[in-house]
């Protein structure tokens, strides 16, 4: 990464992805998108890694768990 | 009924004593305690263990409750403050060693630079593929950790998961702005190699 404007916004690369920037903001980061490859892999990598991690499974609790719950609370099953 | 005037009714039957009322608000909100727990402590026995002190303490300090945050973000904090007293009791003041590199504001650089997005969509759903998602979160440093279940696994807002973690809003954007990058870079070690692999194979 050229260390300088690569650098500078980074810190605002999660706005950027949620949303959240200014129109200011979000202009100033295209720019530099168009002219930087680094960074342009940076943001697509990261939309990536939020992209799977909202995708994954909840899972409740374990097996027995939910009873054992219930019984040290001393609440009826 | 609203979602708020339906935890309002429970509320108040929970104050009252019912039984059935406390099974409820169990049944409805353990599962994401669990998670937030699991996530802490890195082992199921403990983290059952958290989500019971959590519901005992919770019952007990009802009254106490004001409702302001909702009841879900109140048991987030309330099991969040058990998970890291049980931490810092096996391990007092024990700095991570697998910190990543930091700049003077707190940012992670990037380092690995190869573009893996370009992977076929069936090599992200592979059960190696998800080991890795779960291994990375797994060894995401202890102060990004809560920050990132809250907000990017169980959906709270900024507000609610700075009122669980007694954090400032802006501070849970920051934590979660270094958790993503600090992801994007160990989920890049695998997917990067498997793009280059890609690559090869396909020339």
């Amino acid at each position: 990464m050229s260390p300088h404007e690569c650098r500078h916004l980074l810190g605002d690369l999660s706005e950027y992805l949620d949303g959240e920037a200014s129109a200011e903001l979000c202009a100033e980061i295209e720019r530099h998108l168009a002219d930087c490859e680094d960074c342009r892999v940076v943001i697509d990598t990261l939309r990536k890694t939020v992209l799977l991690y909202h995708d994954l499974p909840r899972p409740g609790l374990p097996a027995g768990a939910r009873e054992r719950l219930f019984k040290a609370l001393d609440l009826p099953i | 009924m609203t979602a708020i005037d339906q935890e309002a009714a429970l509320l108040e039957r929970i104050r009252a004593g019912d039984k059935a009322a406390c099974g409820e608000c169990v049944e409805l909100h353990s599962p994401g305690v669990y998670r937030l727990a699991l996530r802490m402590m890195r082992n199921e026995a403990e983290a059952e263990d958290v989500v019971q002190e959590t519901f005992l303490s919770a019952f007990k300090a009802i009254d106490a409750f004001e409702g302001r945050a909702g009841l879900s973000t109140w048991l987030y904090r309330i099991a969040y403050n058990a998970a890291l007293m049980r931490l810092r009791r096996v391990q007092p003041l024990v700095v991570s060693v697998d910190e990543p590199l930091e700049l003077e504001d707190g940012t992670e650089v990037p380092r690995e630079l190869h573009d893996w997005c370009c992977l076929p969509e069936r090599d992200f759903e592979t059960a190696e593929a998800r080991t890795e998602l779960e291994r990375a979160i797994h060894e995401l440093p202890e102060k990004l950790r809560a920050v990132f279940v809250l907000r990017e696994l169980e959906g709270l807002t900024t507000e609610q998961a700075a009122e669980a973690l007694d954090l400032s809003a802006d501070n849970v954007k920051t934590r979660l702005h270094r958790a993503r990058l600090w992801l994007r870079e160990r989920l890049s070690g695998y997917f990067a190699e498997l793009a280059r692999v890609r690559e090869e194979s396909a020339t």
